[in-house]
């Protein structure tokens, strides 16, 4: 990587942010994610926090122990030799996950008006969700909850206009071009086209998450009586 | 060693107590957010009170009606805002220690300006850390007793101490905050603030904003002047606490404790932490300014908080 490969902007008192770019592609994130681990490395108890997103490092300091010229230097010096040209160090730390999902319009409300969108029918919409191999982007938005991308096109559908109240927990869902499974019953305006029985985040689990940024995920029609039997549970919907 | 045993009993929990520590750190990568204390000034303070390390977990009581009756003999402070402290019916100072004795009942009224309320005892609450605090953030469901905010007839572990000192201590009038009047916001230009147009940023520093009532320990909203960022189709970045957040309604939301890790509205910058405790004490209708600072200004003006911190001496009462 040379070093006009990422801009640094002041993010607040003790925050800079590290931006590799300006677009959702798979070459983008794994530069974030091989920035994240160098700089870990670098910084050492330095660094409080940081957040992995598409294309951007937000790296949290103790502003009482390192000034932002000196995070700055550390940063320069750190990046300047990552070889983005080689992808051994993405593959090292990189899982692939099939998770099972519970299509139907019973588990997924939205494939109806997915399908009024785009022409296509339910079960066209359910195989192009399984046809590709996603990668988790960024976590947020609440605990466990994996920015996955990015599906077929043509399902991609804008969020609700009108968000619902209570979205069950394993409720999947389509925004835009990311697809993701709610970890919890929360609001949300996804388009929710089945369930999974996984479970995205345990907090008595070790690992907590069976996912982390940058790793790869598919998914894998089950019935609903697999779905069941995996542990499953079909919750409200409102 | 001491043992841990029921301290208090939550007779009444008040609008909204949650127990905090000073937040949870670390953990941005499974998507958890800080939490703690929206006072953090006060609540430093509290624990100092107590002879408690700054990461002790104590009880933020916004706006008040909390009522607990102790269970064992310990000392407890109370500092933050405005609402009126009773122990057995008689008025308690804030801003100071309290010796306390099994039975007592210590009742937080109702605040008038300023609302957040800060209680600690000696040795703090001892409430199992998950994911490495203690602190409550409802949305998560973690910490505090069982993920909520405290509940009528919840029992708080503390340490019995009965040996414990019954020296009591002040903080100084001087160092107390002011919490009334219009507030002016310290910002950290940041972010995407070089993309808004100058007449932006301009009327941005320029003019009043109020507080509005819709406020949380995500985030405080804000009315003011129309701000248009003109940035559209960002993709979703780390948020650090105080980030402002301008979205397409162009009214600002300063991002708290709780907010989300990660968004994709445009941010102008972010309040300096110091700051933070003017905006989270206030009520609605309050009026606020910004004025830019550069970051190395900011990060010498936490030196200077640190510094003239660690050298007032708390007073010592008879």
């Amino acid at each position: 990587m040379n070093s006009h490969a990422f801009r640094i902007e002041v993010a607040g008192e003790n925050s800079l942010i590290i931006y590799f770019g300006d677009t959702t592609a798979p070459e983008i994130s794994t530069q974030v994610q091989q920035a994240s681990r160098k700089l870990t490395a670098a910084l050492g108890d330095l660094i409080i926090d940081q957040v992995t997103s598409y294309a951007s490092l937000l790296l949290i300091f103790d502003p009482l122990r390192a000034d932002q010229l000196f995070i700055r230097k550390v940063i320069n010096d750190t990046l300047a030799s990552i070889d983005t040209a080689s992808n051994s160090d993405s593959a090292s730390s990189q899982t692939y996950l099939e998770l099972p999902v519970y299509y139907s319009e019973e588990s997924g409300p939205e494939l109806q008006l997915i399908s009024s969108n785009s022409g296509l029918s339910v079960d066209e919409i359910i195989a192009l969700h399984q046809s590709l191999t996603y990668r988790v982007y960024a976590i947020g938005f609440a605990p466990g909850f994996a920015f996955l991308g990015q599906v077929d096109e043509r399902i991609a559908t804008p969020r609700l206009s009108t968000p619902r109240l209570k979205v069950p927990r394993g409720a999947v869902g389509i925004a835009d071009r990311q697809t993701a499974i709610y970890p919890d019953v929360s609001p949300g305006g996804w388009n929710l086209i089945g369930l999974c029985p996984t479970r995205m985040f345990n907090p008595e689990a070790s690992p907590t998450m069976p996912v982390s940024v940058g790793d790869e995920v598919r998914f894998k029609a089950i019935s609903k009586d697999e779905f069941h039997a995996l542990g499953g549970e079909i919750g409200d919907y409102q | 060693m001491s043992t841990s045993t029921i301290g208090f009993t939550v007779v009444q929990p008040g609008i909204l107590s949650l127990l905090q520590d000073a937040g949870r750190f670390g953990q941005h990568s499974i998507g958890l957010t800080n939490g703690g204390p929206l006072d953090r000034y006060s609540f430093n303070w509290v624990n100092r009170l107590c002879g408690n390390d700054q990461n002790t977990c104590a009880i933020e009581a916004s706006i008040g009606g909390l009522t607990l009756e102790a269970q064992i003999d310990t000392q407890i402070a109370a500092t933050g805002g405005d609402a009126p402290l009773t122990i057995n019916g008689s008025d308690a100072a804030s801003w100071q220690t309290h010796s306390i004795k099994t039975g007592d009942k210590i009742a937080l009224g109702f605040s008038q300006s300023a609302s957040r309320h800060y209680i600690a005892v000696k040795d703090g609450f001892q409430i199992d850390p998950m994911f490495g605090s203690c602190a409550t953030v409802a949305r998560e469901k973690l910490g505090g007793l069982n993920g909520t905010a405290l509940q009528a007839g919840d029992s708080l572990p503390c340490l019995a101490r009965p040996e414990a000192g019954k020296q009591s201590f002040q903080v100084p009038a001087s160092i107390r905050p002011d919490y009334s009047g219009d507030i002016t916001l310290r910002v950290i230009l940041g972010y995407q603030h070089s993309l808004f147009e100058p007449i932006q940023t301009a009327r941005f520093f320029s003019n009043d904003f109020e507080l509005s009532d819709k406020c949380d320990r995500m985030g405080f909203r804000l009315t003011g002047p129309d701000i248009q960022s003109g940035i559209s189709g960002m993709l979703s970045e780390g948020i650090c606490y105080g980030a402002i957040q301008i979205p397409a309604d162009g009214q600002p939301i300063v991002l708290l404790n709780d907010r989300q890790t990660i968004g994709g509205y445009p941010k102008i910058g972010a309040v300096l932490s110091l700051d933070i405790p003017k905006l989270t004490q206030r009520m609605p209708g309050t009026v606020i300014r910004f004025e830019a600072i550069s970051i190395d200004e900011a990060q010498r003006q936490l030196h200077l908080a640190n510094y003239r911190d660690q050298h007032t001496e708390l007073i010592p009462i008879d």
